[in-house]
């Protein structure tokens, strides 16, 4: 299916062996090893904490191996990350390195400008950036400040970066995670085009089908360990699970049980009536106690604007809402706290937690006013509480008084759900719920949301993965637009008719 | 004697217990550890350093930048900075001096009260006024504090037509001057207010919301928490304890000093800072800022002590300030990494 020129292993650009690192004892690689063609798309998967991330920064040169050798084109690497460039190895990383307030021009010719002397030569500059510009495939004026771009386009930015400085190798870390279906095809294209020109690519996804589709090789990590590597047509996705994990798929893509009721006799718990906020032009909805309704809808069309209106982070600017039949207008989050709305935010890290802190501060940050007899705060009453979420939750943490920061993705995005929880709320909101966590805790929150939604909450969930949202939800809402366009019963729509909403309306 | 006093103080002890039960409690140590060497250091080569009078006398200093320290310490915590210490000190002090001075009675206790409680409430005032810049105005608060430090010292020239106003022979003195069975008045309400910082900060809902707030605003935000509600208590907070410095400082000089007190917010902010608490805001504990004073404070009073010219006094100062700094981030890298 791919034109890949099928490279006898000797001529690999990048071969890394028995790479092993460890970090305060703990082993994060484990022997491995990776061989980098020019002209393949190489996809490394795993698990978070896998170690995928660490090996593709030993090749970057952000970690030193503690032992194992790299080779780049036959010679040993040397040197940081910043000699990278110099052995044409670029990495576009998942938190984007672009400079908003510079141009894109000075953002792709970063440190290689254009200059007479001491001064930057700009009109050399501009026409440079223009042609690498144009083979990604991207359309703008180089002269634009960088912070105008989506976040698709800084990534295409990064990626003229890389190719600007001439690299043979090219990482790209998550690169999709963040971008909409239709950026990411894209993208996808590019990638094909990269390797068609010659380029190396690792790929580091959790998107299997997209590794599928893409990948000529795929290496599977799992614990630090390389546990298979092949080419792509030999994996199927349930194959790359089952070594991802060590187990069987079956019991991970278990779809949830729909035996709850669908009506509630006594009306919705919430109700969305034409609501317009900032990002939201009009939306409505209505989600009845034990059901749990997705909102679909590409990035952008509004989905996590709608929630924050509902939880009074933004205000609403028209339209009406109401909460078990009566009026409900939130100022602030705090109102929508008190009147029983919880919400369990996008990005855990930069809205959900404060990472320096312990995990029973995090934990009881809500429900302080619970937990404390007038200004003074329980510590015994905050210990119990906490002490019964974990329980429910299975929150595994040996100690709650460490930073929060130790945990891992899954058991920091249950901190947060036990934080929303402990509030008491009868409607739940959620935003993108399982972003960054594992396979295995990812299946587990789809089960506590079923079971919260069987002990009679009404939740709202917001996801990118549609797959998730099929087996999680009743119903399913689709926006386009920061509208809401069409509304689907979960248990016959499919993958097709939610996007043909999304991209249609 | 007065080493005791030190380590009878309410504030340093529970902490330093705490210390211990947590892993990585060395980075909190540091300033504590420092102060000792520089004890140790004093004692064998400054004469007349390691003497009751003189220890007592530095802690009387101390306690004016340490109580000062207790609100910036807050403040700094929600990632704020309060530039306007000196010149609300200046302007406090003042105030507090002139209703003495304008008492018909001659300097009566109700004439103190009524002193002191003038002296808070504007503290408080000045402080409301920086946190509704930061707040409502939406003025970093670098700035807003920036504004208020110069025009607050314009009001403190201009209530006092720029010049000195001494206090009259009375209770107001005791403040700064009185002992309580030995033990200086200015220490014990430095005890008092770092017990209520402490408390504030690690008994109350406030405190939590101030770590909150300071380590991530909008999860804080959105976990129903009045960022701003947060942050107009701490610059209050701020103000008044920068009042109660004031107070101890005028009582001490036996007058108001509308010009005085310039650049107190740099020894008290370096106190903070070589504490241990983060300028990046969430991180920090009042025991660092204590230590970080009494390290200051005695730095100083050494190189006085060895006839140490000003401008050395100023170097070393400096020196020993970049110095806790880096040890202190040396140490929490450690932690870590490894």
């Amino acid at each position: 299916m791919t034109g890949t020129i099928s490279a006898p292993a000797d001529t690999a650009f990048v071969r890394m062996t028995g790479i092993t690192k460890s970090f305060s004892g703990v082993h994060a690689l484990r022997d491995v090893t990776l061989d980098v063609h020019l002209g393949e798309i190489h996809a490394l998967v795993g698990e978070n904490g896998a170690g995928k991330s660490t090996l593709s920064k030993v090749l970057f040169g952000v970690y030193a191996p503690d032992a194992g050798e790299v080779l780049v084109d036959g010679r040993p690497r040397h040197g940081g990350a910043a000699a990278s460039a110099a052995q044409g190895i670029a990495m576009v990383h998942q938190e984007l390195t672009v400079i908003p307030s510079l141009s894109v021009g000075e953002n792709v010719l970063m440190g290689i400008e254009p200059a007479h002397g001491w001064f930057i030569d700009r009109r050399r500059l501009t026409a440079l950036a223009r042609t690498y510009l144009e083979r990604v495939g991207l359309d703008v004026d180089p002269r634009r400040p960088a912070a105008t771009l989506s976040v698709s386009g800084q990534q295409l930015v990064e990626i003229a970066r890389a190719l600007a400085q001439d690299a043979r190798i090219i990482i790209l870390d998550e690169p999709t995670s963040s971008l909409g279906p239709e950026d990411a095809r894209r993208l996808v294209g590019l990638m094909r085009e990269l390797r068609d020109g010659g380029h190396g690519i690792v790929l580091i996804s959790h998107d299997l089908t997209e590794v599928l589709e893409v990948a000529d090789r795929v290496t599977v990590l799992r614990d630090g360990r390389l546990v298979a590597s092949d080419r792509a047509s030999a994996f199927d996705e349930d194959a790359l699970i089952r070594n991802m994990i060590g187990s069987d798929v079956s019991a991970v893509y278990e779809r949830g049980d729909r035996s709850a009721q669908r009506i509630a006799p006594n009306g919705p718990a919430l109700r969305v009536d034409g609501l317009a906020a900032p990002g939201v032009v009009s939306a409505s909805l209505q989600v009845a106690p034990g059901e749990v309704l997705g909102v679909a809808g590409l990035v952008g069309s509004g989905r996590s604007e709608l929630l924050a209106a509902i939880f009074g982070a933004t205000r609403a600017t028209a339209g009406a809402m109401e909460l078990f039949g009566e009026p409900y207008r939130p100022r602030r989050p705090g109102d929508a706290i008190r009147a029983g709305i919880g919400l369990v935010p996008e990005n855990r890290k930069e809205q959900g937690l404060s990472l320096d802190h312990s995990i029973q501060h995090n934990f009881e940050l809500a429900a302080l006013d619970a937990l404390s007899r007038g200004p003074w705060v329980s510590r015994a009453r905050g210990a119990e509480l906490y002490a019964a979420y974990a329980k429910r939750l299975r929150i595994k943490a040996p100690d709650p008084g460490a930073p929060v920061a130790t945990l891992s993705g899954g058991n920091q995005q249950k901190v947060v759900l036990g934080r929303v929880l402990a509030t008491g709320p009868r409607v739940l909101l959620l935003d993108e719920p399982t972003r960054g966590i594992d396979v295995g805790a990812k299946a587990e929150v789809h089960r506590l949301i079923r079971e919260l939604a069987e002990s009679g909450l009404a939740i709202v969930m917001v996801s990118s993965v549609l797959q998730e949202l099929l087996l999680t939800c009743d119903r399913i809402v689709v926006m386009r637009g920061g509208r809401t366009v069409g509304e689907l019963d979960a248990a016959s729509a499919d993958e097709e008719s939610v996007l043909s909403y999304a991209f249609k309306g | 004697m007065s080493t005791q006093l030190i380590e009878s103080a309410p504030v340093t002890t529970r902490p330093a217990s705490r210390i211990r039960s947590r892993a990585g409690g060395l980075a909190e140590l540091g300033p504590i550890a420092a102060f000792a060497v520089l004890l140790v250091l004093f004692a064998i080569i400054a004469p007349n350093f390691f003497t009751v009078f003189n220890l007592t006398n530095v802690v009387r200093q101390v306690s004016i930048t340490a109580i000062a320290g207790v609100g910036m310490t807050l403040i700094i915590l929600v990632r704020g900075i309060d530039l306007s210490v000196g010149s609300l000190a200046a302007l406090t002090g003042s105030l507090a001096a002139l209703s003495l001075a304008a008492d018909p009675a001659g300097h009566s206790l109700g004439g103190a009260v009524l002193a002191v409680l003038l002296a808070l409430a504007v503290g408080a005032v000045v402080g409301a006024l920086n946190g509704l810049l930061v707040t409502v105005a939406v003025v970093p608060a670098f700035i807003a504090t920036l504004a208020t430090m110069t025009a607050v010292r314009g009001v403190a020239l201009l209530v006092t037509d720029s010049s000195p106003v001494s206090i009259p022979d009375g209770p107001y003195l005791r403040i700064g001057l009185g002992d309580v069975f030995g033990v200086p008045i200015p220490v014990i309400i430095m005890a008092v207010v770092f017990g209520l910082g402490y408390l504030v900060l690690h008994r109350m809902k406030i405190g939590r919301r101030i770590y909150a707030v300071g380590g991530n605003p909008e999860a804080a935000r959105l976990a129903g928490i009045r960022v701003n509600r947060v942050l107009m208590f701490v610059y209050v907070f701020g103000g008044i304890c920068v009042a109660i410095s004031a107070l101890i400082l005028s009582s001490r000089l036996s007058s108001g000093q509308p010009a005085g007190s310039v650049g107190l917010e740099l020894d008290v902010i370096a106190a903070v800072v070589v504490g241990g608490t983060s300028l990046f805001g969430g991180r920090g504990r009042l025991a660092g800022t204590f230590f970080g004073a009494l390290l200051i404070g005695s730095l100083v009073n050494g190189l006085q002590l060895l006839n140490v010219p000003d401008y050395w006094q100023r170097i070393v100062t400096g020196a020993v300030i970049v110095a806790a700094v880096v040890l202190d981030r040396l140490v929490r890298r450690d932690r870590t990494t490894s």
